[in-house]
């Protein structure tokens, strides 16, 4: 679905990436670990998109996608959210998951003025469609008219997932989607995004530092140390990986 | 939600105005401005032109600086450009013999057209500033499009210092040629403005200005092209001026360079900041006090003080301060406007008798 080959990545002197290859199967969870500064948000980046690669390609269903500027790769179907909360503060909840599918939808200035015709019709059927297909299911009816700002933490993560799902992603990127959570929010969301991968099929890559919720929900991981891939497989092959206890833990003396 | 605000279908609940207070609200003011020309005397009809006007050119101003959070102090220009734009475009068709029943129809398009595209060359710099800066650049945009109109080369058309004299729109051979019959067409106008403009915030145009103002970057991200979008609000934004210019030409017998000075701007500014940015009443509601405070200061102040001229030496002065108090008030007590006062006041209304405030 996604494949990711040979990405050398650097700024200045620093190498942020050497070489990272791998494959996102479709419709599985794919984690990424590594400690902090292992060049994880910088491949995020890389595949929608936002950093150019020094070498390497991206390619989605076997096409390469490397040339693609962010908006591009957006409509391509690879939707992301970030690590500290991007969504429009003023906005409500529902114009902020509105926007995720601006490229989606058709009115132009004087369609949107007079409102009437083709520019309504097209506002009340991305109204069901979201309604039915991203508020309903990320159990936010409730707070679908309040300002961003009035929400708590946890529950402007789960909008931003929801404006990502509003793109109707084919892969989803999801950057430190529990950081800062409590337990009982880091379950909701894990469940969440399990629901995603099983309702829509969507391809889901994963950064995270929470390794229980790694862990439980991926079906593949790969591990980045200071840019350079140390290991991938499934979650007890990583798990019990020298490489990679010694990335975390050190090394014994 | 509570007092029986329920809604059956996604249409009512993407209503612009969605309860009944709000309704009642929109007519009452609707069947005013239906009213005044046939009851209101000739100082009425006066001060209402100038609210209209006000509010067609703060609707402008509240899509670039409201919603797009593009800051602008040069909008002045604008409405200068709409009010020679018109009465230029009046002459010229007359030239061309077209029939003067028809000339409205080719002369107002006209005027916020040029209006937009100079919008456009003006908004040229929001692409790379933001801001002060920005705002500093929309300000020599409205000096220079002074120094033009001011420009002896130009005067032909424009008439220099002097000004030109405007003319009587005739709609279909209605000759508009009373302030109570020009009126009608202010009102008219300035409803539908207000309507147009706010049905552009319910599509995704309107998300994405407001998108842009809120964080230019996600905007980005979600596809939004800042280059178009910011350069579209600047040409919506300045049609509208271009249109209040208009119906100013047609309200005043003459349009003089000096009415469209930085003032002008700071007015328009002033008005949207009282009203509440951004919101689709402010405009309306900033122009009323920002119009009819200093009418009401004047009235107030000689029941006081009484007609003399000492009275009124002293009156004159004391009116700009306490209209100077009057919006520093506000930007210290309701920085969100008027708007944020009404709110309350649908809110108390929507809950009565359940619960206050």
């Amino acid at each position: 679905m996604l494949k990711v080959e040979d990405i050398q990545l650097s700024f200045g002197g620093v190498r942020a990436l050497q070489g990272v290859s791998f494959e996102a199967a479709h419709g599985e969870i794919t984690g990424i670990i590594g400690p902090n500064g292992a060049g994880k948000t910088s491949l995020f980046n890389v595949i929608s998109g936002f950093y150019k690669p020094d070498t390497g390609t991206v390619t989605v269903e076997g096409q390469d996608i490397s040339g693609l500027k962010p908006d591009a790769r957006a409509a391509l179907g690879i939707a992301r959210t970030f690590q500290n909360i991007a969504l429009f503060r003023g906005m409500t909840v529902l114009d902020n998951i509105k926007l995720g599918c601006h490229t989606r939808l058709n009115a132009n200035v004087w369609s949107a003025l007079g409102y009437f015709g083709s520019a309504q019709k097209e506002e009340l059927e991305l109204r069901r469609d979201l309604e039915e297909r991203v508020i309903d299911f990320l159990e936010i009816d409730h707070v679908r008219k309040a300002p961003i700002t009035a929400l708590p933490y946890g529950l402007q993560k789960r909008v931003e997932l929801g404006r990502a799902l509003a793109m109707k992603p084919k892969i989803l990127l999801l950057d430190e989607p529990v950081a800062g959570m409590n337990r009982e929010e880091t379950a909701d969301m894990a469940r969440f995004i399990l629901d995603v991968q099983e309702q829509f099929g969507t391809t889901i890559l994963l950064v995270e530092h929470d390794m229980h919720m790694v862990m439980d929900i991926c079906s593949r991981v790969v591990v980045l140390n200071f840019g350079q891939q140390i290991a991938q497989g499934t979650p007890q092959e990583v798990a019990q990986s020298k490489e990679v206890i010694d990335a975390y833990l050190g090394q014994a003396a | 939600m509570i007092n029986g605000n329920l809604k059956a279908t996604y249409a009512a609940d993407e209503k612009i105005v969605d309860n009944r207070y709000k309704f009642s609200f929109v007519w009452g003011l609707a069947v005013l401005a239906a009213l005044l020309p046939i009851f209101a005397n000739d100082y009425v009809i006066l001060v209402a032109c100038q609210v209209g006007i006000m509010v067609v050119a703060v609707v402008g101003l509240n899509v670039l600086t409201g919603y797009t959070g593009l800051m602008s102090l040069g909008h002045a220009a604008f409405v200068a450009i709409g009010a020679y734009g018109v009465t230029i475009l009046h002459h010229a068709a007359s030239a061309l013999s077209i029939p003067e029943g028809i000339q409205p129809f080719l002369t107002i398009p006209g005027a916020m057209a040029l209006a937009a595209v100079i919008g456009l060359i003006v908004g040229l710099p929001s692409l790379r500033v933001k801001g002060v800066y920005l705002a500093v650049a929309t300000l020599s945009a409205n000096f220079i499009i002074i120094f033009l109109i001011e420009l002896d080369a130009l005067a032909p058309w424009t008439g220099g210092k002097t000004g030109l004299t405007t003319v009587d729109p005739s709609i279909f051979g209605w000759v508009l040629d009373t302030q109570r019959e020009v009126f009608i067409l202010i009102a008219v106008m300035a409803f539908s403005t207000v309507l147009l403009v706010q049905n552009l915030f319910r599509t995704r145009v309107g998300r994405a200005f407001i998108a842009i103002r809120e964080r230019d970057y996600s905007a980005e991200i979600l596809g939004i092209s800042l280059l178009r979008y910011k350069l579209t609000s600047f040409a919506i934004s300045a049609a509208c001026c271009g249109l209040a210019g208009a119906l100013m030409a047609y309200f005043y017998a003459r349009v003089l360079p000096e009415q469209f000075e930085l003032l002008l701007s700071l007015q328009l500014v002033a008005a949207l900041i009282v009203g509440g940015m951004g919101r689709t009443m402010g405009p309306v509601f900033g122009v009323l006090v920002i119009v009819l405070s200093p009418e009401l200061l004047k009235v107030i102040l000689s029941a006081i003080a009484g007609d003399s001229i000492e009275a009124a030496q002293f009156r004159a002065p004391l009116q700009e301060i306490i209209f100077g108090l009057l919006i520093i008030g506000f930007i210290m007590f309701e920085p969100l406007g008027m708007t944020q006062i009404s709110d309350r006041v649908f809110r108390a209304l929507n809950r009565w008798p359940f619960a206050r405030g």
